[in-house]
């Protein structure tokens, strides 16, 4: 292989890795301040249990994010040198910001939050619990605002082949970019409502009947069942918008050959890119069409409109765009099953998480990692979906390899993917470990926290 | 040179000092905490978490000053950018995976099962390992004007073995600062040990870099540069005498001093840093590119510079708040 194929390889896995545990940590932080918040109002221990359990969590996912972080900052350049040099006066700022405003903010007061409980008042360690869950959203902002004008470039010139800023405000609002913001943090938030769930439903699996487990599952279900809707909801908004701006990538997703009328969703079919075509398509009548343009016979965009008349395909590989978009969408329907099931049963004479019958404990369980697999899709179906394009219409992914000898991306390649699954593996174990760990009755009493008001006492679960 | 004219002159040099300010102030601070995990075979498992409590509440803050300049680097000198980064291509792969090894290992040695803590602890040591002799290497490289020769190679091997050396000396320092008896006792050892390497370690980066640049040679020994500049050199050896003398006071019954041997590392470091940059200025790629060739448009420069002018005192503010939050002896790290 080719020193662009690695790099498009090593990058993408590496972006693959890193983006887990953002995933986790930006609403995870904002669930830590609800539970410290709960605890602050009520005094109720289990909060504080809540909350002891899952920072563990989050320091752990923080540390996985930092260091693969670091990891995507030094491949700009080393391997993907043309990017900056092309649009560096855009990229430069947007990452300048985040490292300004979000990356010291989370880092310095993660510090305080994990270890200052004891040694600060309880309302900055509080005030510490919301700066970090501020600067990771803040992270997520800058980022999606880089990766969106990636996606719908606007508010900038081209001079001698370098892009030049003229409009910062168009710039940062760029028209996908609102679209991308919502669907990334709601995708966090139902990665984390399903870890939530998922590990609580282990602990409860094992016996662990304790308060701190009944408000976590608690919180979990319906935080999933409240988001999933919103996230269908907004998940079709950024379809359409990416129908006006990227129609190549709709048309892939959607395995549509041909700018035609009556387009049908397909459930199943086996894109094949030699013969430009479908094999074994199953779909339903005039669907897509429905979607994407609200009526039966509304034309949607089709693959051979992006054939130059050289034969230059200027549109992405259809297959894996047709497959990780379903991949997404098929989680996000079994999330809406589930956890309206769950939280219907929880709800249903105020029963609570012993409304649940047990197999559905079992079904939480391996869905507490469903999150990273809609967002992996999700990720496939919109970046597989912009190539051969980096910047859309203004650079591709070809002029901004590194000339690097491809051993030496091979290397580095096969290093990183041997650490990443070793991480991987031990961050899972870890998890259930904790889990575990925890229904042993390893869990020391919190300490009275230094401002000395909000003294922990049990409160018996209503 | 007129400073507060044109705006393609002094923004670059505004930046040039941000970013040189972001190196020197990484390598102080993640200097001391890689120190401290290159010094972690030598001490026993109770020392070990010791050690890492004393680090603890502030490593990832610390490595937060190498995001920060590299990406004034990326964002200020786009060209640069790609140059050293892809001439240093597999160093840096090295130190990035030393640093991922090492940041995962501070969560993962406490949270994982008892029997795995020895292998986090070696992972720990490892990357911390990796980390300063990829960085040492990598300042051995730019030191050399980036080029790759058997000569080159081998220089750069001697300063990623000295930068380790240097690392754990101001690793060893901030032991002695955080930890009491006998952890304190071996930290005084340490510290005393690193000197030497220190020493030669500036020895070599001060023959070598005037002797591989005869521009450099012209910036040192010209009349009346050399009287200038010879505060620098006689500054340094004045901290290495006092740092000896210092850890000759320590241990001692009233801790008194313990502070000391910290704040002279800092300010050889400080010096010998001083040194670097004056020797480079004003080129960013040695000998190739200017910080005034390699600069991104003045706009996108203007724009980060207004932010970076109020948040920067912020970012101070705070990580004050935070060695203030955790001052005096390390503790055991608790979540409550």
């Amino acid at each position: 292989m080719d020193t662009l194929m690695l790099s498009r390889i090593q990058f993408g896995a590496n972006i693959s890795f890193h983006i887990l545990f953002p995933t986790i940590t930006i609403a995870l932080g904002w669930v830590l301040l609800f539970f410290k918040l709960r605890y602050n109002a009520t005094g109720n221990v289990r909060w504080m249990e809540a909350y002891r359990f899952w920072v563990k969590v989050f320091a752990l996912s923080f540390a996985m994010g930092v260091v693969s972080g670091i990891t995507m900052s030094f491949q700009f350049g080393t391997n993907w040198p043309g990017f900056m040099e092309t649009v560096g006066n855009i990229a430069g700022p947007l990452l300048a910001y985040e490292v300004m405003t979000a990356f010291f903010l989370e880092a310095v007061f993660l510090g305080i939050m994990l270890f200052g409980f004891s040694r600060v008042p309880g309302w900055l360690h509080t005030l510490a619990t919301f700066l970090v869950a501020f600067g990771t959203s803040m992270s997520a902002f800058w980022i999606i605002v880089l990766n969106s004008w990636m996606h719908t470039p606007q508010g900038f010139e081209m001079r001698e082949g370098v892009a030049f800023a003229t409009n910062w405000f168009e710039i940062i609002f760029n028209p996908s970019m609102p679209y991308r913001f919502t669907h990334m943090m709601l995708a966090s938030g139902l990665t984390v409502a399903f870890l939530l769930a998922g590990l609580s439903a282990f602990r409860w699996l094992l016996g662990d009947r304790s308060n701190g487990v009944r408000v976590t599952l608690k919180t979990g279900v319906y935080m999933g069942a409240l988001l999933i809707p919103v996230q269908i909801f907004m998940g079709d908004m950024h379809g359409l918008n990416t129908l006006e701006y990227q129609p190549q990538k709709v048309a892939a997703m959607e395995g549509n050959w041909e700018t035609q009328s009556n387009v049908p969703l397909l459930l199943f079919a086996i894109p094949d890119e030699e013969a430009r075509e479908n094999r074994m398509e199953v779909g339903i009548p005039n669907m897509a069409s429905i979607i994407l343009k609200h009526k039966a016979d509304g034309v949607v965009p089709g693959l051979n409109d992006f054939v130059a008349e050289d034969g230059t395909v200027m549109h992405p590989p259809v297959a894996p765009v047709f497959w990780s978009f379903r991949i997404m969408v098929g989680t996000g329907f079994a999330m809406l099953f589930l956890s309206w099931a769950a939280a219907f049963l929880m709800l249903r004479k105020k029963r609570g998480p012993e409304g649940i019958p047990t197999f559905m404990y079992y079904a939480m369980v391996p869905m507490a990692f469903s999150g990273w697999v809609a967002t992996l899709a999700g990720w496939y179906t919109t970046e597989i979906g912009r190539q051969p394009w980096l910047v859309q219409g203004v650079l591709t992914t070809e002029m901004a390899v590194a000339d690097v000898p491809a051993p030496f991306v091979g290397t580095t390649l096969a290093a990183y993917l041997s650490i990443y699954a070793l991480l991987l593996a031990a961050y899972v174990g870890v998890l259930f470990f904790l889990a575990r760990k925890g229904v042993d009755g390893d869990v020391p009493r919190p300490r009275t926290p230094l401002s000395g008001q909000a003294i922990a006492r049990e409160i018996p679960a209503e | 040179m007129n400073l507060f004219g044109d705006p393609a002159i002094w923004l670059p040099f505004t930046f040039a000092a941000l970013m040189g300010v972001s190196i020197l102030v990484y390598v102080v601070l993640d200097g001391f905490d890689l120190g401290v995990g290159v010094l972690f075979p030598f001490a026993t498992d109770d020392e070990k978490d010791m050690m890492v409590a004393s680090i603890g509440p502030f490593w990832d803050a610390n490595e937060t000053w190498l995001v920060l300049a590299i990406g004034l680097l990326l964002v200020a000198f786009p060209t640069a950018h790609g140059t050293i980064l892809t001439a240093l291509y597999l160093p840096v792969a090295i130190m990035l995976i030393g640093l991922i090894l090492r940041g995962v290992a501070f969560e993962f040695r406490v949270k994982a099962p008892t029997p795995h803590k020895a292998t986090w602890n070696w992972l720990f040591f490892a990357g911390s390992l990796m980390t300063s002799l990829a960085q040492g290497f990598m300042l051995g490289k730019y030191v050399m004007g980036l080029e790759s020769t058997w000569g080159t190679w081998a220089f750069a091997s001697i300063t990623a073995v000295f930068l380790t050396v240097a690392y754990s000396m101001i690793g060893a320092c901030w032991l002695i600062l955080k930890t009491e008896t006998q952890l304190q006792a071996k930290a005084v050892t340490w510290a005393k040990g690193g000197i030497w390497g220190l020493v030669l370690g500036l020895g070599a980066v001060s023959l070598a870099t005037p002797l591989v640049s005869p521009r450099i040679f012209d910036k040192w020994f010209t009349m009346p540069e050399i009287f200038y500049l010879a505060p620098l050199p006689i500054l340094s050896a004045v901290m290495v005498l006092f740092l000896w003398r210092s850890l000759q006071r320590l241990p001692n019954p009233t801790d008194a001093g313990a502070r000391a041997p910290f704040s002279y590392a800092i300010a050889l470091y400080i010096l010998a840093f001083g040194g670097l940059a004056y020797s480079f200025y004003p080129y960013v790629v040695p000998e190739q590119l200017t910080i005034y060739e390699a600069a991104s448009a003045p706009e996108s420069l203007m724009i980060i510079l207004v932010g970076a002018i109020f948040v920067i005192p912020m970012i101070g503010g705070y990580t004050a708040l935070a060695y203030w939050v955790f001052k005096g002896k390390a503790a055991e790290l608790r979540y409550d």
